[in-house]
């Protein structure tokens, strides 16, 4: 287990390392113009755009520039310059709460509905309601996050207040939390939950067919214990898998479409924000926050595997 | 013995009636291709104590009889007609959840491949204390583990005691069909049916897989269907047999009525192609030439017609199932050759085989 650990811990610093070169080169070297005068925002004087490139090392050679804007970064030191000089690690990290209780939320309801649904229809594949299941999860799958919300915001907080139009209420009042939240959640959840719905049915229509899932059926166990303890639990790997991506990405300031639209200034909301004015030392920092948590849940994932398939042992070969 | 009402006679009862009865067994599955009728039409009875082997080729239907008995054929495509008794009970009647106390615990089965017929995220020892629970959750989870270590034991794992906590891929395949066969006798069965249960073994292994199911079979009286497309493991420890051909049975009989005095040119076929440690000479093994009939599609009459040398005129009508050998009422067949001819035929080079009469 420790070996694993810190097999994982050198592979995430390779992939952040990796990840940070590819974002330094698209941003600092590819474009033609200067990029000191991109980060010092549009009507910047030209003693701004000076200050700048001593500050973010444009003056040097290439690595040398890699290394002083990293370590603007990891250290805190960043500031935004088109973002009304903002502390860029100040920001992520107020954002955190946002982001984590919208995914956080999100990811129950998916999680819950996903599984609901996916185990419905596999049960009755093939009948009334496997298809009636599979149109809603299709229905869910095609609709894009930016007109369902638009269609929540219109109808449930401006036609009919339902609920609160947009923002973000801390957890010390949980009422308002989650009356603010609840839209967000089903937007997110939304997609998520046709999707691994579809995946779950298709999974345990494999698992169903093995020759164990017979051999519990032999045994004289109920239909329903067969189910749940044999097929849905040897189910679970592939949406196990599908869920730390989604929700490494999600962490990591995916969200961007429902933060903005619902006003949830999170990490979102601020890739967003940073997207929108080609704020480099922002979207530098966000990508590297965003891979991290990527890195992080795939290695979560890892260790859950060992635990849903005990063949599956961490060791040598695990990382 | 369950809550139903019955009238049926007691299990052990001498004298009323077969342990297990099928009787006109027929299955067929709704295909996009049409109606395969897997099994069409087969008899026969279980008494305690006893060992019958189903032997056949791939297609043959010998494992849907088996799996119907138990109802595991059930699905909304499949058609089952015909009567199953278990001590005079109806089976083929009974509900899903009625069925549910008679599999495990009446009716035991075990499989083909053990590598993958025990789920490989529990332990050997929690499934088989499923198992125990499933038909009385009275007993506690610690004295179920109890049982279950015992029963490793009884079946020859050893060091049960902590074997029980191993995952099934840490069990050899000999071990894991050895569990299976635990999981199957763990509620102390009347009726054990194994399905190909030494296939993917390897051949010593069969050999020790076989003289459990046989010391088993003794020394509970239980009653055992063994299906295989072996005729070396029927030798071994059968003692009646039913050859099934394009789900129908074509001949049945005791071991030795099916060993030395073979009435159905298929089961010639397929004593033909066993291999033999008494001939000098290493020889190409004879086959039976074509392939199994497609069920979709049952050739006219016999359904081993095509495929068979010996064929006539008469080949064209369906053969029943009866006594042909005035001296054997139980010994049937369902090939329309005379007695006298057969023996003639069978004949090749001094052992039993099929092939072209020259």
């Amino acid at each position: 287990m420790l070996r694993f650990a810190v097999r994982r811990l050198l592979g995430a610093i390779a992939v952040l390392f990796a990840i940070s070169v590819l974002v330094f080169l698209i941003f600092n070297v590819v474009p033609a113009t200067n990029p000191a005068a991109r980060i010092a925002g549009k009507n910047a004087t030209p003693q701004l755009i000076k200050n700048v490139e001593k500050e973010w090392g444009f003056d040097k050679s290439l690595p040398e520039q890699y290394w002083t804007q990293m370590k603007l970064i990891f250290t805190g030191k960043a500031t935004s310059y088109s973002l009304a000089h903002i502390n860029i690690d100040k920001r992520i990290l107020e954002g955190i709460p946002q982001t984590a209780s919208l995914c956080i939320g999100a990811a129950i309801i998916w999680l819950a509905f996903g599984i609901f649904f996916g185990y419905i229809s596999a049960i009755r594949a093939g009948g009334f309601i496997d298809r009636f299941v599979t149109v809603i999860a299709l229905i869910g799958i095609s609709m894009p996050v930016f007109w369902l919300a638009s269609i929540f915001l219109y109808y449930l907080t401006y036609k009919i207040e339902l609920f609160p139009a947009s923002g973000y209420e801390p957890l010390s009042n949980p009422v308002e939390w989650a009356k603010h939240l609840i839209l967000p959640w089903v937007c997110l959840a939304v997609l998520f939950a046709g999707f691994y719905s579809r995946v779950l049915r298709s999974s345990m229509l494999d698992v169903m067919n093995e020759d164990y899932v017979r051999t519990a059926r032999a045994k004289g166990l109920s239909q329903r214990r067969v189910m749940l303890r044999h097929v849905l639990r040897n189910s679970l790997i592939p949406i196990v898998t599908l869920f730390g991506l989604d929700f490494g990405v999600l962490i990591g300031g995916g969200a961007i479409v429902t933060e903005s639209l619902f006003q949830i200034e999170g990490v979102g909301y601020f890739v967003a924000e940073a997207l929108n004015q080609q704020d480099f030392p922002s979207i530098m920092a966000v990508t590297i926050f965003g891979a991290f948590f990527i890195v992080l849940f795939n290695t979560i994932v890892d260790i859950a595997y060992a635990y849903l398939d005990p063949r599956i042992r961490l060791g040598t070969s695990a990382a | 013995m369950s809550a139903t009402p019955e009238t049926a006679p007691a299990p052990s009862g001498a004298g009323a009636g077969p342990l297990l009865a099928v009787e006109n067994l027929r299955v067929g599955f709704a295909t996009e291709d049409g109606r395969v009728q897997a099994v069409d039409g087969v008899n026969f009875e279980l008494e305690p104590g006893e060992v019958l082997a189903i032997v056949g080729e791939s297609g043959s239907g010998k494992s849907v009889t088996a799996q119907t008995i138990i109802g595991l054929t059930r699905s909304p495509n499949s058609h089952i007609e015909g009567s199953v008794r278990l001590s005079g009970d109806e089976l083929t009647t009974k509900s899903e959840r009625e069925l549910q106390k008679v599999r495990g615990s009446k009716i035991a089965m075990i499989f083909q491949d053990p590598m993958t017929s025990l789920n490989p995220v529990y332990t050997v020892g929690k499934q088989i204390v499923e198992a125990i629970r499933a038909h009385d959750s009275s007993i506690g989870r610690s004295s179920a583990r109890e049982q279950a270590v015992e029963l490793l034991g009884a079946v020859g794992i050893p060091d049960a005691e902590r074997r029980v906590n191993d995952y099934p891929h840490e069990f050899s395949g000999g071990m894991r069909q050895r569990a299976m066969i635990a999981m199957g006798l763990a509620l102390e069965p009347s009726v054990l049916i194994a399905d190909e249960p030494t296939t993917a073994l390897d051949v010593t292994i069969q050999a020790q897989i076989l003289h459990l199911i046989q010391d088993l079979n003794r020394s509970r009286g239980l009653a055992t269907i063994l299906i295989t497309h072996d005729l070396g493991v029927v030798a071994e420890v059968a003692d009646r047999v039913l050859v099934m051909y394009g789900g129908k049975v074509v001949e049945q009989g005791t071991l030795d009525d099916i060993f030395y005095d073979p009435q159905h040119p298929y089961t010639w076929g397929l004593l033909g192609s066993l291999t033999r440690l008494d001939q000098p000479r290493p020889h190409r093994l004879p086959q039976i030439s074509g392939a199994p009939p497609s069920l979709l599609n049952l050739p006219k009459g016999c359904a081993f017609r095509p495929r068979c040398p010996h064929e006539f005129g008469k080949c064209k009508e369906v053969p029943g199932l009866d006594p042909r050998l005035p001296e054997d009422p139980n010994h049937r067949d369902r090939c329309w050759l005379e007695p006298e001819q057969k023996r003639k035929l069978r004949e090749i080079e001094g052992r039993i085989g099929l092939e072209e009469p020259t």
